[in-house]
């Protein structure tokens, strides 16, 4: 481990200085491949999180034909699926294939570390004032033991049997029997492979997160002082921590099922009416495990997204956010509540009904801080000075999409309704909507916004524009209609419904839905052209185009290894002074001492003069 | 492990270590994993179909190992303090020592549960019986982590690197080394009274 890089706090002038003469001659593998600076980390997850998005995009975009037209032949697609389009028709076992890559990939491989990984790594020591990571090299591995879970999850894609194919929540049976489905055989092996590789991934991201948020804040950045982006991946990190080993635990008993003849998952099944040896085991077991992850990873989807956008709100309606402690104060309450709402997603396995209630009860309380929030995002944009950047707009999207979802999960959470609406079109039309969607939102505010200090360059406004107003309305095309569906009745995961007489008037609605998958998707392109045509030819960039305060608008345009080429910049003020009454401009950076702006300066604030 | 240029922590006189830091929030992720092993094992055992059988004896002789083991880490690191490079050596070997003998100890008992007919997996293998080996493997596969971390710190310790002004390293180890023997501390009890 080297730990060259931590002493950089200490003696902050005379490190530096150090430092360059050691990083004079590196070469491209020690710049840009195996590079343990925090920035170029996190461009790698960027990357790596854009790559797997438009992989998981397509996988929906495949069955969203198939439910959309169950009746067409689908020939086109044999040049790209081969032996898997059967005369013209989807395998149906490829179809369960699709949705649980689909939602694997989503979840873990953008969403958590596409999302946390990127702004984890490049914000918190830019935010905060740091050299770099706390441990440049265990972000290293972080990042590369990722990268290795990616291989091994791209190319379960293409072997014979087909990916895991058991849902994202590998349920056992079903995913610990190979004898049970195709996609339970050489796939779900390497899915269970690729995940433990995974959450090693993430928690050697995590440790290093909250290390140095907690330890590597320059002089005067308090707990109190530090943006809200800076809250949020610390709790997300938190989060991580505490659940992911969860996970692995469970990850682990379900391996030994399936290779060891262990039955902690199995016991008094037949197949094809042969009984197996396996007794004594619990499939329930495995989902309280797996959910006591899975719900505080629905958080650690959406808590980086709800930092970026609070930022980027605050930054763009030119206003200090409303309630910062608040703010704090809610992100702590959901990260607490995680933890103790898990059964919610599991209320029809039959568990005991007060049971139950007590889980209803908890879950329902999320809605409190959850409300906080969104009314200060909107008490925020209240009445500002709004400059409506891309950025701003997916702000104001993440929040539109993160009510609407958000309403629908108070339904879901109370267990009588449960009972009818679990595992139907309504539950996916509420997640996506509040975490699936919304988090993207949150990315893409994200991307737009850091993008100057990322690349040097700005990304194109009138690009943004549209591909923001497309993928906006294409999410609400897509999602609403799926609520109806799901009241309906309709089951997730069904391969087709031609076959039942009750939902046969809805394929037109399907038709509608996937017409809007489809749509959205290609928009999607415009994103990545943006994206990849700016970072070469973008309108150069300033140091601080949006006029923000945080402290990763004090370094030069494109900040080298060690982020300041001087001293670390003290902090004299939390991160939300703009519009200030009485201040020259209006936004006051987080450095300027507030002996320098008297004019501006609040009664209790004149001590500090 | 490079350690080149790294001021000593006795500089470091507010706050943790970031190192001391990051080694606690593994200690956390590591409990988090045996918190769920533990509570899967007690809620398994509430369903009923659970086979009930006598813990190998040579569990508690292995407890006492690796308490000692304990002892020797922090008498290394006493005598890493104290500057006292004979002991400290004589120490660090002794703790790699014991907490072998610990791991040879617990593959006889995995030996004495197979005489008695239980089994990992496999036809006839009961959750209660796998439960026993899980928790017994995954820490047995951490104290080999551990045991790795003795050997750089012994293998340092013998090239004269670690001594009153370079505490670090044996500080980590002797944190992990001492949660290692907590755990099992833990995992001990726990089976003894969920029996």
């Amino acid at each position: 481990m080297s730990s060259t890089d931590i002493s950089m706090t200490r003696d902050v002038h005379h490190v530096h200085e150090e430092h360059d003469e050691h990083h004079h001659d590196q070469n491209f593998f020690e710049k840009y491949i195996f590079s343990l600076d925090h920035k170029v980390i996190a461009k790698q997850y960027l990357f790596m999180g854009i790559f797997w998005a438009f992989v998981g995009g397509f996988l929906s975009i495949l069955f969203r034909l198939q439910l959309g037209w169950p009746e067409a032949t689908f020939t086109f697609l044999e040049p790209i699926l081969g032996g898997w389009i059967e005369n013209g028709k989807l395998n149906p076992e490829f179809y369960l294939a699709l949705v649980t890559m689909h939602g694997t990939i989503m979840v873990f491989f953008v969403l958590t570390a596409g999302l946390s990984g990127t702004f984890s790594n490049f914000l918190i020591p830019l935010q905060i004032g740091a050299r770099d990571m706390a441990s440049g090299f265990m972000n290293m591995l972080s990042f590369w033991v990722f990268f290795i879970a990616s291989v091994i999850m791209f190319w379960s894609l293409f072997i014979e049997t087909g990916p895991a194919a058991g849902g994202w929540t590998v349920y056992p049976p079903l995913s610990a029997l190979p004898e049970a489905i195709q996609g339970s055989g050489d796939g779900m092996t390497m899915w269970l492979i690729s995940m433990a590789l995974f959450i090693v991934s993430q928690l050697l991201g995590g440790v290093n997160y909250i290390t140095t948020v907690i330890n590597l804040r320059t002089k005067g950045m308090s707990m109190t002082k530090i943006p809200l982006t800076i809250w949020a991946f610390l709790l997300t990190a938190v989060l991580g921590l505490l659940a992911f080993p969860v996970l692995l635990s469970a990850a682990l008993l379900l391996i030994f099922d399936r290779s060891f003849g262990t039955s902690f998952f199995l016991s008094d099944i037949y197949i094809a009416g042969q009984a197996l040896s396996n007794t004594g085991g619990s499939a329930i077991l495995f989902q309280h495990l797996f959910w006591f992850l899975g719900h505080p990873e629905v958080y650690i989807v959406i808590l980086p997204a709800m930092g970026l956008v609070s930022e980027v709100i605050a930054t763009n309606a030119r206003k200090p956010i409303f309630g910062y402690r608040a703010m704090i104060g809610s992100m702590v309450g959901i990260a607490v509540l995680s933890f103790v709402v898990w059964a919610h997603h599991m209320f029809v396995t039959g568990m005991n009904p007060f049971l139950g209630s007590v889980f209803m009860f908890l879950t329902l309380i999320i809605a409190v801080p959850s409300a906080v929030k969104v009314f200060n995002w909107i008490a925020t944009i209240w009445r500002g000075n709004v400059r409506f950047t891309a950025a701003m707009l997916f702000a104001i999207g993440f929040v539109s999409l993160f009510i609407s979802g958000g309403l629908t999960g108070i339904i879901l959470g109370n267990s009588a309704l449960d009972i009818q609406l679990h595992d139907t079109y309504f539950v996916v039309a509420h997640f996506h909507l509040v975490m699936g969607a919304a988090a993207f939102f949150g990315m893409f505010c994200g991307v737009y916004h850091w993008y100057p200090k990322m690349f040097g360059r700005m990304m194109d406004e009138k690009l943004g524009y549209i591909h923001f107003w497309l993928t906006f309305i294409a999410v609400y095309l897509v999602f609403m209609p799926m609520h109806y569906i799901g009241i309906a009745g309709f089951p997730r995961r069904y391969y087709n419904w031609t076959g039942f007489e009750t939902f046969n008037i809805f394929t037109d609605l399907n038709t509608f839905i996937s017409l809007a998958a489809i749509f959205g998707f290609v928009a999607q392109f415009i994103f990545l052209f943006n994206f990849v045509y700016s970072i070469f030819r973008g309108r150069r960039a300033t140091e601080n185009p949006w006029h923000s305060n945080t402290l990763e608008w004090t370094t030069p345009v494109l900040p080298g290894h060690g982020n300041w080429p001087g001293e670390i910049p003290a902090v004299y003020r939390w991160p939300y002074d703009y519009s200030k009454p009485g201040a020259a401009e209006d936004y006051i950076p987080q450095t300027v001492p507030f002996s320098q702006t008297q004019s501006s300066n609040l009664p209790n604030e004149k001590d500090f003069e | 492990m490079v350690m080149a240029n790294f001021p000593i922590e006795e500089d470091n006189d507010h706050g943790v270590h970031p190192l001391k830091f990051s080694l606690w929030l593994i200690i956390i992720s590591i409990i988090m994993m045996f918190a769920a092993f533990t509570s899967a094992y007690i809620v398994r055992r509430e369903e009923g179909n659970w086979l009930e059988f006598n813990l190998p004896g040579i569990l508690l002789v292995n407890t006492i190992v690796i308490i000692l083991s304990s002892v020797t880490m922090q008498l290394a690191h006493n005598s890493a303090k104290e500057n006292n490079v004979g002991r400290l050596k004589l120490m660090l070997f002794l703790t790699l020592g014991l907490g072998i003998a610990f791991l040879v100890g617990q593959w006889y008992g995995w030996a004495d549960l197979v005489q008695h007919n239980i089994y990992f997996g496999g036809t006839g293998s009961n959750p209660a019986g796998s439960f026993l080996y899980v928790l017994t493997g995954v820490h047995g596969f951490h104290l080999i982590t551990g045991l790795i971390f003795v050997a750089i710190v012994l293998s340092s310790s013998l090239k004269y690197r670690v001594h009153s002004k370079k505490m670090l390293r044996i500080q980590l180890c002797t944190v992990y080394w001492h949660f290692l023997g907590g755990l099992w501390l833990y995992l001990y009890v726990f089976l003894r009274l969920n029996h």
